[in-house]
C-alpha cells in the first residue's frame, strides 16, 4: 500500500505537470493564495473571531464600524463591522465558505450533466447528438446567467422569499450546475469524437463490451484532462455567477451570506459612506476568481497536447 | 442558399416555440389569475363559473392554444403593477436598456479594436503586455462589483490621505489619488428629450450624457476584456497566413497590410462573437440596472419579480427570447452571406 501511493507521488514529480509548475512563479503565487482561501474559508470557525450565525454575539451598536487604520476603528474588528454589528472579518471567512461551497458544487453537477450528456452525443451521434447539442446551442447562446437569472427568478416567484431564503444554497448549485453543463458537455463531445476513431475503442467493440462500459470505462478516462481544464475556469465562473445572482437578491439571504449577498448588503451603504462593507468582499470576490482564472489559464497551457513540447 | 435561409428561419420558429412553451408553464404554474381578480369573499361556485368563462378549466393545449395566439397579436396580458397591457410596459422600458446597450457598445468598438491590433501586431511590447495583463483581471470582476467601485470613485470621492500632508511629493500624490466625484449614479436625469413613441432619449442633453457615463462604462468593462483577447487572437493568426507575408515580401507598408488587409479578416469571426455577445449582455444589464437604478427593462423584471407579477415576467421572456432568437439568426445568415467558406446546405461541397 505505502509502496503504490510512493511511487505515484514519484511518478507525479517526474511529471510535465509539477515541472512546469515549479517554473511558472503567476502558477505557484496563485496556488499559494487560492490554498490559503481554501484553508480559511474551510476552518472559518476556527479563525474567525465571532460567530456570523449568531444573533447572541452581534451588538447594533458597533455597526459599521471602519476597518483598522482609519479613524474611529476598534482594534477587536480589524476589517470593520457591517451595518448590522456583524465583525466583517468572520462574515467574509464564513462568506467565502458559502460562496466555494456553492461553486464547487456547481461545478460537480455540471461535470456530473455535461459529462453523461456529452459522452451520449458524441458517442452515439446521430439524432441524439443532434438533439443535445441544438439544446446546447440554445441555452449558450441565451448565456448561462441570464438562464440562471430566470431559473432563479421562477425558483423565488414559487417558493416564497423565506422558503428560498432556507434551501438558497441547494437551490443554487442546482440553478448554476444546470445553467452551465453546456460548456462541458462540448467539450467532453469534442474529445469523445477524437478518441472513439481510435483502435483501443474498436479492440473493446471487437470484445463485445457493452456501450455503457466502453462509454464510462474505455473513452471517458482518455477525456479528463480537458475536462479537469474547464472545470477549474467553471468554479471561477460559477462563483461569480452566485455573487450575481446573490447580489440581484435571488441568492443567499443576509442572515447566511455569501460574498454576492455580503456586497449586496453593504451596496446600500455606500453613500454614506461606509465602502468597506462592499468594497472589502468584493477585493476577495476578485482575488479569489482572479488565482482561480490564472490556475486555469496555467492548466490549459499545460494539458493542452497541441502545446505539450515536453 | 434559400435553403440555408429556410433552415435558420425554421430553427428560430422552433426555438421561439419552445420559449411559449416554457413562458406558457411558467405563467400555468405560477399564477392563480383568480387570486388577482377576486377577494376572499367570493363563494366557490362564483370562483368555479369564472373559472370556466377564463377558460381555465381548459385542456392544456387549449390554453396554450390560446396563450400563444394571443402573444402573436401582440397581447401578452396585463401587469398586475401597473395594471395595463405588459407589453406598453415593456415598450416604456426599452428605450432605456438601449441607450446604455448603444452606448456600451460604442466604448466597446472605440477602444477593443485598436488595443486588440496593437496587442497583436507588438505583443512584446510592455504596453501590450499591461493591456492583457489588465484585462485578464478585468474578466474576472464582476460586472456590478466594477460598477461600485466607479460610483465610490466618481461618484461619492475618495479623499487620500496615504502620504505625509506636509512634505510636497506626498501632496502632490494625495492630490493625484483624490477624486471629486458628483457624477450621477442614479437613474437617468430628467433632461431627456423626447425622440417618438415611448422613447425618450438622453443623448442629447449634457445631463442626460452624464447620467449614462458610468452605467454604460460598467456596462462595457464585462465585455471589453473579452473583445480585446478576441481581436488579439485572430489578428495573430491572420498575420501568420501566407497572404499577408506574401503582402510583405510584395514591399507594402506596414500600415496597409495590418489595417487593411488583415483587419478585414480580423473583424468576420469578431463580428459574430459580438451578435452572440448581445445575449451576454442582456444579461449584464440587469444587474448594471439595478446598480444604477437605471428605469430600462433589466430592473423593471426585477421588480416584477419581487411583486410577483407573473404576466410581466412571462412578457420579458418572451420579449427577450425574441431579441435572441433574431440577433442569433441574423448574425447566422449575415456570416452565411459574408463567408464564402461556410458550408450551406443544399449545396453540394
Amino acid at each position: 500500500m505505502t509502496t503504490a501511493t510512493l511511487s505515484r507521488w514519484n511518478r507525479f514529480r517526474e511529471s510535465f505537470l509539477w515541472y512546469s509548475f515549479k517554473r511558472d512563479k503567476v502558477a505557484i503565487v496563485s496556488s499559494i493564495v487560492l490554498l490559503l482561501m481554501v484553508f480559511a474559508a474551510v476552518f472559518a470557525p476556527l479563525f474567525a473571531p465571532t460567530d456570523p450565525y449568531d444573533l447572541a454575539q452581534i451588538d447594533i451598536m458597533n455597526s459599521e464600524l471602519p476597518p483598522v487604520g482609519m479613524s474611529g476603528a476598534d482594534a477587536a474588528f480589524p476589517l470593520g463591522t457591517d451595518a448590522q454589528g456583524r465583525d466583517m472579518l468572520s462574515t467574509i471567512l464564513y462568506g467565502t465558505r458559502v460562496s466555494l461551497l456553492i461553486g464547487f458544487g456547481a461545478v460537480v453537477l455540471q461535470a456530473a450533466l455535461g459529462i453523461l450528456f456529452g459522452l451520449l452525443a458524441g458517442y452515439l451521434g446521430g439524432r441524439v447528438d443532434s438533439i443535445l447539442m441544438r439544446i446546447a446551442d440554445v441555452q449558450l447562446s441565451f448565456s448561462t446567467l441570464m438562464v440562471a437569472i430566470i431559473v432563479g427568478a421562477v425558483f423565488k416567484a414559487s417558493f416564497g422569499n423565506l422558503m428560498f431564503g432556507e434551501i438558497a444554497i441547494y437551490m443554487l448549485i442546482f440553478i448554476i450546475g444546470v445553467a452551465e453543463w453546456p460548456q462541458i458537455a462540448r467539450t467532453v463531445r469534442a474529445s469523445v469524437l477524437a478518441e472513439k476513431k481510435k483502435e483501443y475503442v474498436d479492440a473493446a467493440k471487437v470484445m463485445g463490451f457493452r456501450t455503457n462500459r466502453i462509454m464510462f470505462r474505455h473513452i471517458l478516462p482518455n477525456t479528463l484532462s480537458p475536462i479537469f481544464v474547464i472545470a477549474t475556469v467553471q468554479i471561477a465562473n460559477a462563483i461569480i455567477s452566485e455573487a450575481a445572482l446573490s447580489f440581484l437578491g435571488l441568492g443567499m439571504p443576509e442572515t447566511q451570506p455569501s460574498l454576492g449577498s455580503l456586497i449586496k448588503s453593504g451596496f446600500d451603504y455606500i453613500q454614506s459612506g461606509s465602502w468597506w462593507i462592499t468594497l472589502i468582499p468584493g477585493l476577495v470576490l476578485v482575488v479569489l476568481v482572479l488565482v482561480i482564472n490564472l490556475l486555469g489559464d496555467w492548466l490549459r497551457d499545460v494539458m493542452n497536447p497541441r502545446l505539450y513540447k515536453g | 442558399m434559400l435553403a440555408f435561409l429556410v433552415q435558420r428561419i425554421s430553427q428560430a420558429v422552433l426555438v421561439m416555440f419552445v420559449i411559449s412553451v416554457i413562458a406558457f408553464a411558467i405563467q400555468d404554474g405560477l399564477g392563480d389569475p383568480l387570486q388577482e381578480m377576486v377577494g376572499m369573499s367570493v363563494s366557490m361556485e362564483e370562483r368555479e363559473a369564472l373559472r370556466e368563462e377564463l377558460g381555465l378549466n381548459d385542456s392544456m393545449v387549449v390554453q396554450y392554444l390560446r396563450f400563444a395566439g394571443n402573444a402573436l397579436q401582440g397581447d401578452l396580458g396585463n401587469s398586475y403593477f401597473y395594471g395595463k397591457p405588459t407589453l406598453e410596459v415593456i415598450a416604456e422600458h426599452l428605450p432605456a436598456t438601449l441607450e446604455l446597450v448603444i452606448g456600451a457598445s460604442l466604448i466597446i468598438m472605440f477602444l477593443s479594436v485598436p488595443i486588440g491590433v496593437y496587442a497583436a501586431i507588438r505583443p512584446q511590447a510592455w504596453l501590450a503586455k499591461f493591456f492583457m495583463g489588465v484585462s485578464t483581471v478585468g474578466i474576472s470582476i464582476p460586472v456590478f462589483l466594477t460598477a461600485i467601485v466607479l460610483i465610490q470613485i466618481y461618484s461619492i470621492g475618495v479623499t487620500i490621505e496615504w502620504f505625509p500632508e506636509d512634505t510636497g511629493w506626498g501632496r502632490w500624490l494625495n492630490g493625484a489619488f483624490t477624486t471629486e466625484g458628483g457624477l450621477p449614479s442614479y437613474g437617468r436625469g430628467d433632461e431627456l428629450t423626447h425622440l417618438f413613441g415611448t422613447w425618450y432619449s438622453g443623448f442629447f442633453s449634457t445631463d442626460g450624457l452624464m447620467h449614462l457615463v458610468l452605467p454604460c462604462v460598467s456596462l462595457a468593462s464585462i465585455m471589453l476584456p473579452l473583445f480585446i483577447r478576441l481581436i488579439r487572437a485572430e489578428m495573430m493568426e491572420v498575420l501568420q497566413s501566407d497572404y499577408i507575408r506574401y503582402a510583405r515580401a510584395k514591399g507594402l507598408s506596414s500600415m496597409r497590410i495590418n489595417f487593411l488587409h488583415a483587419l478585414k479578416n480580423t473583424m468576420l469571426p469578431v463580428i459574430t462573437v459580438g451578435g452572440v455577445q448581445v445575449g451576454v449582455m442582456v444579461a449584464y444589464t440587469i444587474l448594471t440596472e439595478t446598480v444604477f437604478q437605471w428605469p430600462g427593462v433589466g430592473l423593471m423584471f426585477l421588480e416584477a419579480i419581487t411583486r410577483s407579477d407573473i404576466p410581466l415576467i412571462v412578457a420579458y421572456l418572451m420579449v427577450v427570447g425574441l431579441i435572441f432568437v433574431i440577433t442569433n439568426t441574423l448574425v447566422d445568415l449575415v456570416y452565411g452571406l459574408v463567408n464564402p467558406t461556410v458550408k450551406l446546405t443544399g449545396k453540394k461541397a
